[in-house]
């Protein structure tokens, strides 16, 4: 069970590094920005697997239930407002790379610096 | 059984993460993203975090989708074939990667009831909840009361960011013409893909109810402005999907879309002021009434209206400029 306890991490580790990798790889800003949603969620999920307790329930009191644990409210709430303010901020650079388009003609991040270069 | 199923889903993330990224089809990519959130939601509620798997599965299923489809409409479906593979990135990425498993070892097993980030303020609100607030949900009293002044800045980010879409996407053409598509007619939506809009006409008021009871119900259920805004707004890009943009900005004109989005984050401030105007600090909802318990719910129920008619507001008004914006293909 030591190391099943861990996987939550690893699985934050692998999903964090995709997503780094296609920020840093890839040449298509649509993709950087998809690499940016995967790397945010994984930072979601390693905040929610934080605030598991074994045996616990979803932080709800529940009236008369005696000796009863509840997981963590603090890092929900954290994640729960950063989902939203995440799909704003995507939101933001979606529109960005569209005025990139028009103005360049191309999305692919190395065709738009040649462009600046001859410029 | 639960730990079978949790270790079975993380793998779907990673395996679904890696498609993303490997497919060259943009819309492939976007399409496995929102399945990627689903599966996240899945995750979340596996891990007893019902409130946030609700707010993903609506935003990230349902909202981000939409944006990335619209963003794609207007540049390109496609990514160019990349020349080589980038080794220098993949080492970085490895080498990081390798750092960061190394910082695992250190943490407290899953579920660990004595990990340090159990011991702080954490026993405190699930303690003083029903003491001090009265109602059952401690996330809903967290969010709403106890962190308020976090919550209040993460409407105003999201303010931010709709201005910064709104300014961004108008471009050359007045603010005032945003929602406006410059030449062409409106396609109509789907007016003639019977099927979809039939059935997707018949689920837009169950969308819609079950929205208004998250914002309502989100004192005593996993629920509240954040998630409700996301659903309700759902609902209705379902309908301009359905309908055309042009019918949905009949149903919700442009001033009141904008109006939303003010109007929400003014609400919430004003709460705020209120509570100042009355004695107390900023944000105290104990002096909103002399029951200092019904103060707080009086408090939380309306900064949560005004997070709902924000967050609302705010990715329709999103929505809209991406679908105003010309095809330029």
């Amino acid at each position: 069970m030591q190391i099943l306890g861990l996987y939550n991490y690893w699985v934050f580790v692998a999903l964090l590094m995709i997503g780094f990798y296609a920020v840093i790889a890839k040449d298509n800003l649509i993709k950087k920005l998809i690499g940016l949603s995967i790397f945010q969620a994984a930072v979601f999920l390693l905040y929610i697997s934080m605030d598991k307790v074994e045996g616990g329930t979803a932080p709800i009191i529940q009236p008369g239930a005696v000796d009863q644990i509840y997981s963590n409210p603090l890092p929900q709430v954290l994640i729960l407002t950063a989902i939203v303010v995440g799909i704003s901020t995507t939101a933001l650079g979606l529109a960005i790379v569209v005025r990139i388009k028009e103005a360049y003609d191309t999305i692919e991040e190395s065709e738009a610096a040649a462009m600046d270069r001859e410029a | 059984m639960t730990i079978l199923f949790a270790v079975f889903l993380l793998t779907m993330l990673v395996i679904t993460a890696i498609a993303i990224v490997r497919t060259p089809d943009l819309f492939a990519a976007v399409m496995l993203l929102g399945i990627f959130s689903l599966l996240m939601a899945a995750n979340f509620f596996v891990l007893d975090a019902a409130d946030v798997a609700l707010t993903e599965a609506a935003v990230g299923a349902g909202i981000s989708t939409v944006l990335f489809l619209g963003a794609l409409a207007l540049t390109a479906a496609r990514e160019r074939s990349s020349l080589a593979p980038p080794r220098l990135a993949l080492v970085v990425v490895l080498i990081t990667a390798a750092t960061v498993v190394y910082a695992t070892f250190d943490k407290p097993a899953l579920g660990d009831p004595n990990a340090p980030v159990h011991q702080h303020v954490a026993p405190w609100y699930l303690e003083q909840t029903p003491v001090l607030i009265g109602i059952p949900n401690v996330v809903t009293a967290v969010l709403g009361s106890f962190r308020g002044y976090d919550t209040l800045g993460e409407v105003f980010v999201v303010f931010a960011a709709a201005i910064g879409v709104l300014f961004v996407l108008s471009g050359d053409r007045p603010l005032s013409a945003v929602f406006r598509p410059k030449d062409a007619p409106s396609t109509g939506g789907l007016k003639h893909h019977l099927i979809p809009r039939i059935v997707g006409k018949l689920l837009i008021p169950f969308i819609l109810l079950f929205g208004f009871y998250v914002q309502f119900h989100g004192e005593y259920g996993p629920g509240g402005g954040f998630q409700a805004g996301a659903i309700i707004a759902a609902a209705v890009i379902l309908y301009a999907v359905l309908e055309g943009e042009d019918r949905a900005l009949v149903a919700l004109p442009e001033p009141v879309l904008k109006g939303l989005v003010a109007g929400g984050a003014l609400l919430y401030t004003a709460v705020g002021l209120v509570c100042m105007l009355l004695g107390g600090n900023f944000l105290e909802y104990s002096v909103l009434s002399a029951d200092a318990v019904f103060g707080q719910q009086l408090g939380i129920i309306l900064i949560e209206a005004g997070v709902g008619v924000a967050v609302t507001g705010v990715l329709l008004c999103i929505f809209h400029a991406f679908a105003a914006r010309d095809n330029p293909a």
